[in-house]
């Protein structure tokens, strides 16, 4: 466990709790997110992730806990943060295009009043052309695919230029293309020594995206390596013993027992 | 020292920077209290363009037969040229300020719209009754005359913010719904006004007859000095909007984002609000409060139609509010019976509903042509689709080429039978698609084959439908019986250079045929020989 | 306090026409149709002119019927801006209802030499001058009864299909119980309740009652058919308190302004009023109940 200040540290979530209204959503979580490594979150329907996440970012109220980002509170490090919400989240028929969204990755830099330039729109332009999107730059933003607009949002974040990238279910029903795209963009960011933490599905995933995950059902069941935690007794604690659901966990553990042979291997 | 002082001062910069967005706010509002000053200035009391033109109109004849039973006076020419051609200072000042005032509604409009709060301004515009009655019984009671414009529309202030704040308290603070949540406001703060009007009807000094304009406005009454103040008022509020133009846009798009960004989102909703409220109490003398409503509404509705761009669409809702209030004040300064706020409302209606039909952007008829253009797309690849694999089913059973069997005409009857077609519209395929050229086709005749033109469009679109097809069902779990189903939906919406990412994808696997075999033959195939 | 046969009646009159706005407004609320009420109020102007304009008398049924369809108007055309021209639910309410008001302001002042119309009788119909009536029994009083008594029917008969309608209109669809027709026999009945309560009432007390009870109740209970029964004791309550705070209030604020001798003021507004006076402490009820009654972190099994 590391110390709650550690400054070299992204994320360090200590005894989070979170309810809505009378029902506690999240329990006792203590989470880590190591530096420089791509951590997924996962876990049941309903079992807190997205309110984990939005409660470290001050979206939600803490019934108690503490947050800290780089050692620091959320306020203070905020510039070193990206966050790329949920796609439902928005309106997607407002009247704006793809490169005015990620501009607003922009906006806090710019400051108050000051009008969008053309080195910010410049710097946008290079955040789409990363998530392969130059061409659609001018487009209103509910002429694109459900994948574009999620790779819209990941090039805002993109734009921000943070260390620590937090992502609410940046994988939920995108089309192959764009799970390429963002898998790339992960494993660059990895390559420039930057974190990133994103709420995760999709099991069988798990251990070819990411290198952490934390089990999350309320409470964190289990956290670390995915070699070591991504194990089918661990996703029995978190997911009950369900039968489908064993299947495919099962499955998941598998095809992770053979990658990481195959990275032995290597 | 120096290093202990800096993140002080820092926080204390940060802190500040929290209320940029109230201290505008306040700015405007000193503005206002100051251009409120000003309108009781002596200057302010000539006589209105009203009285003068109702003056004007007595003494003119009445003209025109046919519209006399409508009980409209057509006014003369001579006042006719003076209105439009703003011979009059009077004139001049309201025309200008009614102007401002729609414009400035089409700007914070936009933003309420698309904060999809379009209905709170009807909820603070009710919510101005009470703070208007109140003013006048404070002023009366304090020896003040309550009629007098600024400790009205002061009042009027107060009760309109503190409306909206019920309406953000019990948002935030019970399960009640957003629209549940505006009609109580709305109803008891409009019951507590008119409670508080028919005591002041009864009370000695009290004629509450000036305060009834409020309810349905009185353009035609207004002072230069109350023109001017509108003006003013309006001009502040659309300098807001540009000064907080990105905020604002941050904040409608995605709330949340702006607050992990650090931005004020609450003291930024609330300027917001403010605006709509400044909106509403500078609208309320000319519009009237039932109606004042429109303003922010209806020209951000409409202007919605034309773009997909926020900027063009405010030009174009503070555009559409102007025009509005400039036919509204030019009709209720020619025609003294109209009321000016419904004529401004009922013009900028009339450009919503312009708009809803012709909209260059979502208007009616934009996307209905899109959708016929679509479907007609999908019915010629379909025609095209049976064409070819009727002629393919034919190269089966003869075992010939069937890029060679291209060319044979296909039998009417048997297209329809294989495709579930009926005459009428397969007939109508048949004649759009012999227009294009893409097929040969007598209309007596009981066959049609393919044009040259026509073979290779029949091979893309083939292709292109086959190799969804084996997409879908190498790549997706997609149940291959349905697999027809959702390609046909899926190839409508399809990008070229998908398709190119596709044709290499499958180039390999499918031995680099032209067009591949239709995978649900192949697979059907392969699930009857393992069992 | 002077509490003659007129306050008695003015009352029973009240408590009627509360009622019956009542059940209709839980639906609406559910719904999140709230501010129809406050449209069709705005909206029927156009409706009354012309009914008006068409057979010149003021006669109860035309300008019932002229009343309704444009109700019913208000209700189709918001319907279809909104799902033609994708625009805002909200917004689409305001721009059909300003548009009508706004034609219905025009059309009686163009039409205001030849007929006695104006539109504070929309706005400010009041109980008081309603129930002196020739009769025993005042006709606002027979028509507001007439008018619970039917919404209680309907309510009792569609409970189960409009309960369905307003939480899975989809589910509903499928069940093969339309859930637009459902919306708009509902949005129906709303508008001749309006309508007919706010010739004898007045419209504010009218959009105060579609809503206010129901959302009061709704704080307390989310079981429907207590909402109903509690949203009702609401309306009731507010009916009778609303009245003696007309009569009684004024008089006592003189007094301390040094107006003595005001009389009462609007029994329908005061009404209003009192209902969102009754809506103010249950919901500070509630929230005291939320942070103390319960607690906070439930410990999971």
């Amino acid at each position: 466990m590391n110390s709650i200040e550690s400054s070299h540290v992204p994320l360090v979530i200590r005894d989070l709790n979170v309810a809505y209204q009378t029902k506690v959503v999240v329990w006792d979580a203590d989470f880590d997110a190591p530096p420089g490594k791509l951590v997924a979150i996962v876990g049941p329907n309903g079992a807190g992730k997205s309110t984990m996440l939005k409660a470290a970012l001050g979206l939600i109220p803490i019934a108690s806990g503490s947050v800290r980002f780089f050692g620091l509170p959320y306020e203070k490090a905020r510039h070193r943060v990206a966050y790329v919400p949920q796609r439902e989240t928005v309106d997607w028929d407002f009247p704006v295009s793809a490169v005015d969204v990620v501009a607003m990755g922009l906006y806090r830099r710019l400051g108050w009043c000051l009008p969008v330039r053309r080195k910010e729109l410049d710097q946008a332009r290079a955040a789409l052309a990363k998530v392969g999107l130059s061409d659609y730059a001018s487009r209103q933003i509910s002429q694109l695919s459900g994948g574009q607009q999620q790779r819209v949002f990941l090039a805002r974040a993109l734009a921000q230029d943070a260390d620590l990238y937090l992502m609410d279910e940046p994988f939920a029903s995108v089309d192959a293309a764009t799970e390429r795209a963002i898998v790339d963009v992960l494993r660059e960011l990895r390559s420039r020594g930057k974190t990133a933490v994103c709420v995760h599905h999709d099991l069988p995933t798990v251990p070819e995206y990411f290198d952490h995950v934390a089990l999350l059902n309320m409470r964190v069941v289990s956290q670390g390596p995915v070699d070591k935690t991504f194990t089918a007794e661990n996703l029995r604690k978190t997911y009950g013993a369900r039968l489908t659901l064993l299947e495919e966990a099962a499955q998941a553990v598998e095809r992770a027992r053979v990658s990481a042979q195959h990275r032995a291997t290597l | 020292m120096e290093k202990r002082l800096l993140p002080a001062a820092n926080s204390l910069m940060n802190r500040a920077r929290q209320f940029i967005p109230i201290g505008l706010l306040a700015l405007l509002l000193g503005l206002l209290a100051w251009l409120l000053n000003r309108a009781d200035s002596p200057i302010g009391h000539t006589h209105g363009p009203g009285e003068t033109h109702a003056n004007e109109v007595r003494v003119s004849r009445r003209s025109g037969k046919s519209i006399t039973d409508t009980g409209i006076q057509w006014p003369s020419r001579e006042k006719l040229w003076r209105t439009l051609t703003l011979a009059d200072y009077n004139t001049r000042v309201v025309f200008a300020g009614v102007t401002a005032l729609g414009a400035a509604g089409g700007l914070v409009g936009t933003f309420l719209l698309l904060r999809k709060r379009s209905l709170l301004s009807d909820t603070v515009s009710h919510c101005t009754l009470p703070g208007i009655a109140l003013a006048f019984l404070i002023g009366e009671s304090m020896g003040i005359s309550g009629r007098s414009l600024p400790l009205l529309l002061f009042g009027a202030t107060v009760t309109g913010v503190l409306g909206m704040m019920s309406v953000a308290a019990i948002r935030a603070k019970s399960r009640i719904k957003d629209d549940a949540a505006l009609a109580i406001v709305l109803s008891v703060f409009f019951g507590l006004g008119i409670a508080l009007l028919v005591v002041i009807q009864q009370l000695p000094t009290g004629n509450a007859a000036g305060l009834a304009h409020f309810i349905y406005g009185k353009a035609a009454s207004m002072t230069a000095g109350d023109a001017r103040l509108i003006f003013f008022a309006s001009v502040a509020v659309a300098l807001v909007c540009a000064a907080l133009f990105k905020e604002f846009k941050l904040l409608c798009f995605d709330t949340d984002f702006a607050r992990t960004q650090g931005w004020p989102t609450l003291a930024l909703d609330l300027a917001l609000m403010g605006l709509v409220v400044a909106v509403t109490v500078i609208g309320l003398q000319a519009v009237g409060l039932l109606l004042v409503v429109a303003l922010l509404i209806v020209p951000a509705a409409a202007a919605r139609f034309w773009s997909h761009r926020l900027g063009v669409t405010m030009l174009l809702a503070s555009l559409i509010g102007a025009i509005s209030g400039l036919v509204g004040v030019a009709a209720s300064a020619l025609f003294p019976k109209l009321p000016a706020g419904a004529v401004i409302v009922l013009s900028s209606v009339l450009c919503f509903s312009v708009s809803f039909f012709f909209g260059a952007k979502r208007g009616l008829l934009v996307r209905w042509l899109d959708q016929r253009r679509v479907a007609a797309r999908v019915a010629r690849q379909h025609l095209l689709r049976a064409l070819y694999e009727w002629c393919e089913s034919q190269a089966l059973q003869h075992l010939g080429d069937p890029l060679q069997l291209l060319d044979r005409p296909v039998p009417i009857a048997e297209l329809r039978q294989a495709n579930h077609w009926n005459l009428a519209r397969l007939t109508r395929l048949l004649r759009l698609g012999a227009a294009e050229g893409l097929i040969i086709w007598n209309p007596d005749s009981h066959a049609c084959h393919l044009s040259a033109e026509g073979k290779l469009e029949a091979r893309r679109v083939t292709r292109n439908h086959r190799l969804w097809e084996t997409y879908l069902l190498h790549y997706a779990d997609v149940a291959p019986q349905h697999i027809h189903h959702n390609a046909d939906q899926i190839e409508h919406v399809i990008e070229p250079n998908i398709v190119n990412e596709l044709e290499e994808l499958l180039a390999g696997r499918e031995g680099g045929a032209l067009v591949p075999a239709d995978p649900e033959k192949t697979t059907s195939a392969n699930s009857d020989t393992p069992s | 306090m002077n509490w003659t046969e007129l306050d008695t009646w003015i009352v029973i009159t009240g408590v009627l026409v509360c009622l019956a706005c009542a059940l209709p407004g839980a639906f609406l609320m559910l719904n999140r149709q709230s501010m129809l009420g406050d449209g069709i109020s705005h909206a029927v102007l156009p409706g009354l002119a012309i009914a008006f304009l068409l057979t010149h008398s003021r006669d109860i049924l035309p300008m019932v019927v002229g009343a309704v369809v444009a109700g019913v108007l208000t209700a189709v055309l918001t319907q279809a801006v909104q799902r033609f021209g994708q625009v805002e639910s909200g917004a689409a309410l305001g721009v059909v209802f300003c548009g009508l008001f706004a034609t219905g302001l025009i059309l009686i002042r163009v039409a205001s030499d030849r007929v006695d119309l104006d539109a504070d009788c929309v706005l400010y119909g009041s109980i008081e001058t309603a129930v002196v009536d020739v009769a025993r029994v005042p006709r606002v009083a027979l028509i507001s009864g007439g008018l619970f008594l039917v919404n209680a029917l309907l309510t009792v008969l569609f409970y189960k299909e409009l309960r369905l309608a307003a939480f899975d209109p989809a589910l509903a669809t499928t069940l093969g119980f339309n859930a637009d027709a459902i919306r708009l026999g509902l949005t129906l009945v709303a508008s001749v309740t309006t309508v007919l309560a706010f010739e004898s009432v007045g419209s504010i007390l009218v959009i105060a009652m579609l809503v206010v009870p129901a959302a009061t109740a709704s704080l307390l209970t989310s079981n429907l058919s207590r909402l109903l029964v509690t949203a009702m004791l609401f309306a009731a309550a507010s009916a009778v308190l609303g009245h003696i705070g007309a009569i009684t209030l004024p008089g006592f604020a003189g007094r301390l302004l040094g107006h003595p001798g005001l009389g009462a003021t609007s029994s329908a507004a005061m009404m209003a009023v009192t209902a969102g006076i009754l809506f103010l402490l249950v919901w500070v009820f509630s929230m005291w109940r939320d942070s103390h009654g319960r607690p906070q972190r439930s410990t999971p099994t």
